[in-house]
This record gives structure tokens, sequence and C-alpha cells, in this order.
């Protein structure tokens, strides 16, 4: 119970903020210029009289304001994010139908850029000064500074346009059948291109955290007692340092875990990955409101499930947390 | 005795631009089997470099230039870096002076423990850890079991130095390097890891280089005393010989610095309360929400006092003894749950935020940290005027106080023009109390002014303060830890344990008829206590 409490707690605040961003959700519909119903109908294209009053009487606009509110709510707590004039099909099944390739999208750009990110950075700091320091450290600003949208189309005419490696665009070759192993090395093949610009800015962010927190943490007295017992280099960096400078970069994983579902916007749309992304980016063109509130739900809510995963794995890996409050 | 390391001529060069061309220059020192010799000096004195080098530990840029260190009959300083691994940890070990952040905060204390076999591949896992528990034993810490799975936020100060004191233990080294272990301790705590170092060395019959600051400490555990300045060794010799007949005047100051149970003559002291504690508390609630209780300290329960007019009132107590929150609320940087200060008829726990703000001037406070208490970008002219003309006193008169304050404080009116860091610990210190001065207050809180300084700068502060005391008649709250600073200045002095007031009562009953236990306590763990006795009664006959 004592290690359940503080998750107990995390998940009632989450179900609160929840609730909180399906009325803000609410009132945007109604910010929107004009009825909503002539909003939701006319963006949709479809703007006849009748169609408005089936609007009008399935979103309950001639009840009450209370009570509109109310059945709105009830309806996202249902899982009922309403329908998608343009796309003609209910919004959650929209959503859910894209959230398998952004996932597996975010994810390996995630794995690569952390992974990778913290093991760059541990080996700068333990060269900081020398040449292979530099070039690494300066590689890492390049990456941080090149817009994602440009990297993206770069990596499309190198790879895939002059070399002809790798697939510049879709999540799997149409049209091929292939199934089992074939297609999954098929997605393997065509996830290359985007997962690696995508990962490129967050792998720079690591690789910088973790190398300035790797040479902050070297300065601390705990690492003077760890040489004094005749610990080896590379032991005090994995065990004492590595352990304490990890810290600040998992705070920041987690900011960017929470990103995993809306993050891959630029991506998805440069490689046209049929991802939440794109949904939500053609949705946007399309002034389709309830799909861009369906998308903005389950983006809110994927960011509070992240924080609260962040908050476990900081637990596991400070034991001060928690003990101490 | 066999010797065990054997210094010559060791010198250590500071990077260019530093303040002098050498850390160290030239010293010789031996240690043999079962010794403990103190290295004593201020800060500054280039003693833990001399740790730091016979480590291997020195900063970068400080590099050993000359001179041996014959351990084992061979010099250690000419090993190559692999061989000097091996001797750390497992015949010369170190302990520092911080326990607070020598051990790493995310291990387990065991773990930690158990390192140091793996360092040098002693034994399989399991063996390591049951010796681990051994040491945990050895060193005296209780229910060792649950301090072997404890992480070190989990334990005391004592505790953690003990953690520490287990794990350079661990192999049996025939050297143990002590930089400054207990500086960082409690009076009581102190005494305590003292005890355990000589009861080790006793059992272990390891020799033992023991830094320190504190001549109290020499008294309590040395066989031989090496006091150095300014990176040169100025005297040596047998404690007694070093404590007894001092012969080159840097010992003589520091000895002198420490007092040896002189107390300050009794003076006449006014009635006129300048100020009046009447049942203080402040509740500290940690913790607490939706699923969990709140955890409560009292850290100041129910303390009444008064000091009078011109008055010196020493507030004494172990950290954690709510002393430093009962001097923030004095000067209502903590506003009490209960309870009236009145300072001159006024209660400052009862004004509103706008009375306060006119009010702040009466009792002005002195920090501990002389080096964080400043803004390092104002000049001191603007950190002496900036309280007065929020005050509304005008510009021109502000500044010409400030720098009469300056020269009061010993520093020179043309101090006013620079900045905080191109000015030593003691001085700052003395901007601190012109600071303090400047707003014309009622009381001065000193909490722990001279507690970051060296000893002979310490002197020279309460030297000042005494001076403050009779020129200006100034009535000062002295808050510290260190009962023989309290002895040189005070007229009164409260004793406070766990948030109350324990014992109060002039600085002669005090330290001479102590009423409480817990004083009697805190005055037997005084390092050099015994000694200073000894002194006194020799004085005396």
């Amino acid at each position: 119970m004592a290690v359940l409490a503080p998750i107990l707690g995390r998940l009632v605040k989450a179900l609160i903020t929840l609730l909180a961003i399906a009325v803000l959700n609410f009132f945007l519909i109604h910010a929107a210029p004009g009825d909503p119903a002539v909003v939701l109908a006319g963006e949709a294209g479809a703007a006849d009289e009748q169609m408005i009053a089936q609007l009008r009487e399935r979103f309950g606009l001639d009840q009450p304001f209370h009570v509109q509110l109310g059945s709105y709510v009830w309806n996202i707590v249902r899982l009922d994010f309403g329908y998608s004039f343009r796309q003609g099909a209910p919004v959650l099944d929209l959503i859910l139908e894209r959230l398998p390739a952004t996932l597996i999208l975010t994810l390996t750009a995630f794995v690569i850029s952390l992974t990778l990110g913290i093991a760059l950075g541990v080996a700068a700091s333990a060269r900081v000064g020398k040449a292979s320091d530099s070039v690494l450290t300066t590689l890492a600003l390049l990456f941080y500074a090149t817009p994602l949208y440009w990297a993206a189309l770069m990596a499309v005419l190198v790879f895939s346009v002059e070399l002809g490696w790798l697939p510049g665009f879709g999540y799997e070759t149409v049209g091929a059948g292939y199934s089992g192993l074939a297609r999954i090395w098929d997605v393997i093949k065509h996830l290359i291109l985007p997962a690696s610009t995508l990962g490129l800015f967050f792998m720079a962010v690591y690789m910088r955290m973790t190398r300035a927190s790797m040479l902050e943490v070297a300065q601390m007295d705990f690492v003077k007692t760890a040489r004094a017992k005749g610990l080896s280099g590379p032991v005090i960096r994995r065990r004492h340092i590595l352990r304490n400078a990890i810290l600040p970069v998992v705070t920041l994983a987690g900011l960017q875990a929470g990103q995993l579902v809306g993050g891959a916007v630029l991506t998805e749309t440069v490689f046209a990955w049929p991802g939440i992304g794109r949904l939500m980016f053609e949705s946007l063109a399309a002034r389709d409101y309830n799909t861009i509130l369906g998308v903005f739900l389950v983006s809110a809510a994927m960011v509070i499930v992240f924080n609260i995963l962040t908050d476990l794995v900081y637990r596991l890996v400070d034991p001060r947390i928690g003990a101490r409050a | 005795m066999r010797t065990v390391l054997s210094i010559q001529d060791l010198s250590i060069a500071l990077p260019k631009g530093a303040d002098r061309p050498h850390a160290v220059a030239g010293i010789s020192m031996t240690i043999a089997e079962g010794e403990i010799l103190c290295v004593v000096g201020e800060s500054g004195s280039g003693k833990s470099m001399t740790a730091n080098a016979l480590m291997g530990l020195l900063p970068p840029g400080v590099t050993v230039d000359g001179g041996r260190a014959v351990f084992d009959g061979q010099d250690v300083l000419s090993l190559p870096e692999t061989e000097r691994q091996k001797l750390r940890g497992s015949r010369i070990a170190m302990i520092f002076q911080e326990p607070m952040t020598a051990l790493n905060p995310l291990m387990r204390i065991g773990e930690q423990i158990a390192e140091v076999f793996a360092a040098h591949g002693m034994y399989g896992p399991t063996e390591r850890e049951k010796r681990a528990l051994s040491l945990v034993t050895e060193v005296g810490l209780p229910d060792p079991a649950k301090i072997m799975r404890a992480y070190p936020f989990q334990l005391s100060g004592g505790q953690r130095q003990r953690a520490m004191i287990a794990m350079a233990l661990a192999l049996e080294p025939e050297l143990l390097i002590a930089d400054e272990p207990t500086t960082a301790l409690d009076v009581t705590t102190q005494a305590q890891i003292l005890e355990l170092i000589l009861d080790l060395r006793r059992r272990r019959g390891m020799g033992v280089m023991f830094i320190t600051h504190d001549f109290g400490v020499v008294a309590e555990i040395a066989d031989k005393v090496i006091v150095m300045e300014k990176g040169i060794a100025v005297e040596q010799g047998t404690a007694a010989a070093v404590l007894e007949h001092p012969q080159h005047a840097y010992t003589r100051r520091l000895l002198d610095a420490i007092p040896t149970g002189r107390l300050p003559q009794a003076r006449k002291l006014e009635h006129a309360p300048v100020l009046e504690l009447k049942g203080l508390r402040k509740v500290y609630r940690t913790g607490g929400g939706l699923f969990r209780e709140a955890r409560e300290v009292r850290a100041v329960d129910d303390v009444s006092l008064t000091i009078a007019r011109g008055e010196v009132l020493g507030l004494v107590g172990e950290s954690g003894s709510g002393k430093s929150t009962l001097g923030r609320t004095v000067v209502r940087l903590v506003t009490p749950d209960a309870g009236q200060v009145l300072v001159g008829g006024t209660d400052l726990a009862a004004l509103s935020e706008e009375e306060l703000r006119r009010s702040r001037n009466k009792v002005q406070m002195v920090f501990q940290d002389p080096y964080a208490s400043l803004n390092p970008r104002h000049r001191i002219l603007r950190a002496l005027t900036a309280g007065p003309v929020a005050m509304g006193k005008p510009k021109a008169g502000a500044e010409a106080k400030a720098r009469e304050l300056l020269e009061i404080v010993g520093l020179g009116a043309e101090a006013a023009n620079r900045f905080p860091h191109e000015f030593s610990g003691g001085q700052r210190q003395r901007i601190g109390i012109a600071r303090a001065l400047a707003m014309e207050p009622e009381l001065i809180v000193a909490d722990e002014a001279v507690s970051a300084l060296d000893v002979s700068i310490q002197a020279q502060v309460l030297d000042l303060l005494r001076d403050l005391r009779a020129r200006l008649g100034l009535s000062i709250l002295f808050i510290t830890h260190d009962l023989r600073v309290a002895a040189q200045l005070c007229d009164r002095i409260a004793v406070m344990q766990k948030g109350r007031l324990v014992e109060i009562g002039g600085v002669h009953d005090i330290f001479l008829s102590p009423q409480e236990a817990y004083t009697r306590d805190l005055l037997a763990a005084v390092p050099g206590a015994d000694w200073a006795a000894e002194n006194r009664t020799r004085g005396v006959s």
C-alpha cells in the first residue's frame, strides 16, 4: 500500500486533469465562430437544414448549456469522440486505426535517440577536451540546429531518390501483399528513414545533457570517495557517475515520451507516414473539428500517462524520491 | 615501532596564476604503526593537498614536483597509476570531511562497502556482503542488517561518517588518512567518532594521518603534531610538546585562538529587555497529501527568554535543535505558529507585511556563509545602503554612514567601492556586520556567524564583536554550535535541544556548574575539554 498510495494519488489527479481537458474541448467547440452545428456540418461540406437539425439533436444544442456540457463529457467518458464527416467514420475508429503506425515510429525514434544519446554523451564526457569529444559535440550541435523537415527531405533525397537504398515514403509497400517476416522486414525498411530523422534531434539533446551531467557529477565528493576505494575509471563512470548523471536525462525523456503520439506531425507529413500526426495535419487543413479535438484529447491522455510512468521510473532510479516526502 | 609512511621534502606545485607557486613546499614527516599524526593548519595551509597527493587524488593542474613518500619500501609518488590504484582503499585508505556528500546517494550502504572488496578483486559476492556486515557492526552502527540496506539519506551525519570509516577499514589498511572527518559533525557526534578512531587504532594498529584545524581535537587524539602554514611545516613534535610549549608564533596564535576555559569577566547587565520571547512555537509539517499522514517537527517548542540591552546571549545546541529556526523567527524570516516576539514593546510576530517592512530594521541578521550572503554583483556601498534607503533615509546620509561603519568594522572607507569577491571570508563577515549595523538595529541575530571561518580569523571577528558591544552597547543573539566560541563572547548561554530550551544562565554557571544532564553531555563532548580543564587548574595554582 505504501508503494501504491502515491500512484493512486497521481491517478486521481490524472483523471481530474483529463476531465478538465474534455471541458476545455467543449468550450473550444463553442468558441468557434457561429453555431457549432453549422460549423460542424458546414465544414464537412453538407450544410443542409435537415443535417443541421440532426446535429442539433445529436449534440443536444437545443438543450441548456450545462446539459450540453454534461452530455459532451458523458460522451467522452464512453469513449465516443463524435463523427468525422470529412472522413465518413467515427473519430475513435480513425484514431485507433492510425495509432499503431505512429507508436511504431515514435517509439523507435525514442529508443534510438535515448540509447545513442546517452552512449555518445558518456563517450564524449570520458574524452572531454580531446579531439573526439569536440567532433561529437559539434555533430550534436549540428543535429540540434538542423530543422527536422530539412533533414527529412535531405534523407529522402539522398537515401531514397539518389541511392535508392530505402523507400522514401509510406508505411509499407502498397499492393505488395507481403505477410509474416517479409512484411515486418518491409515495415522496418520503411521505418529507418523517418525514425532516424525524428530521433536525430532528441539524440543530440540527450547527448549534450548526458555529457554535461556526467561532467558535473564527476566533480562530486562521492566520486572522490570511489577513487579512494581503488575503483578503476570505467567502473567509477558506470556505477557512480552515470547512475547519478542519468537523473536529469530521465526527466527530459519523460517529456519526450509524452509527445510520442502528437509529436511527429512534420515527420509523418514528409514521409507520408499514415499516423496520428498526419491525421491531425489533414484534419487541421480540412477544419475537421471533431477529429482535431479527438486527437487533442488522446495526445493529452498520453502526456498524462507518460508523466505518471516517468514518476515511477524516477522512483526506481532515485530512492530518495518518495521516501522523503 | 615500524615506520608506515615517511615523507621527505614533499613539494606540490599549484597551476600558474594561483596565489602562490607551491601548495606545499618541502615538508617531511613520518608515521609509525599505531601512531596518530595530526596535521594542523588553517584553510590554504596545504594540509589537504598533502593527503590528496599521497592518495593520488590531486585535482587537475596540481602536481607533485619534488620529494618522496615512502610506503612499504617504495616511493608511492613515483608509482604508475595502476599500482597506485591497487594501493588506494586496500593499504592506504581515506575518509573525508563531508559525510553528507561523500557517499553515493543512489547506492545502498552495504553495496558501497562491499564495493571495496570488488575493487580489489577479493572474495565472492556472498563473502563480500558478510564482511561488509561485520564491518558495519564493528564501527558501531545500530541495527547493522538494516543499515546495510539503507541509502545514505536515511542516515544521520555521524552514521554516514561511521559508514565511511567502515569502507576505509574494509581491507585492513596500514595507513588511514582522515581529512577533517569530524568538522561537519555535532560535538557529541564528533566525540564519538574520535573515540571510534582511537579504538580502531588500538585494535588494528594502523597509522593515522589526521588532518584538522582544531587544536581541541589534537589534544584528544594526537601522538605527534605537525603545524602547517602556507605550505610550510612551521613546527612539529610530540603532541605534549607542541601543546604545552609551542615554539613558533603561528602555533601560539592558533592555540591562543581557542579558549582554554578562560571565561569572560562577568559584566553588569541592564534590566531593560531589548527582546522578549514569550511562548514561542514553530512546527514544521512535511509530506501530507491525499493518502499520507503529515509528519510534524517541533522546531521551536514553547520557548520564552529575554535579552537585556547590551547583552550577548549565546544560543547553543546541536543540529536540529531548532536554534536557527528560533533566530529566523526573531528576525521574522519565519513566522511563528504561536507566541510573541517583543522588540522594544512591539510584537514582531503579529505585524502585517506592511508594518513589518517598516519595523524590519529593528532586528538584523548576520549570516553563516560570508560567501553566499552578499550579492556578488553589488558593490559593498550598495549592499550597505540598500536597507537604509529603503527605510527612507536620504542616500547621501546613508552613504556617509556606510563609510563610517566600514571604518568601525576595521575595513576602511575605501572598501565601499569594491565588490564582495575582492574580500576574504573574514572581511566579508565584517561587511555582513556593517550591513546589519547600517540599519541601526536594536538587536543583532548572528547565526553561526563565525563558524565558517578559520580559528585565527574567528578570533578577530569575535574581538570586533566584543569591541562593538563595548562601544555601541550592542545586543546580540549569538547562535552557535560551538560552546568554546560561545564561552568567549557571551554574557549568558541558552541551551536548546529538540526545540526546547533546556537550560539558560550566566556563562559561568553554565560552564562551571551546569544543572541539566544534556548541558553536561555537551560540555564533556567538547574536544580538548580535559586538556583545557588541566590548563585551567594549572593557571589557577
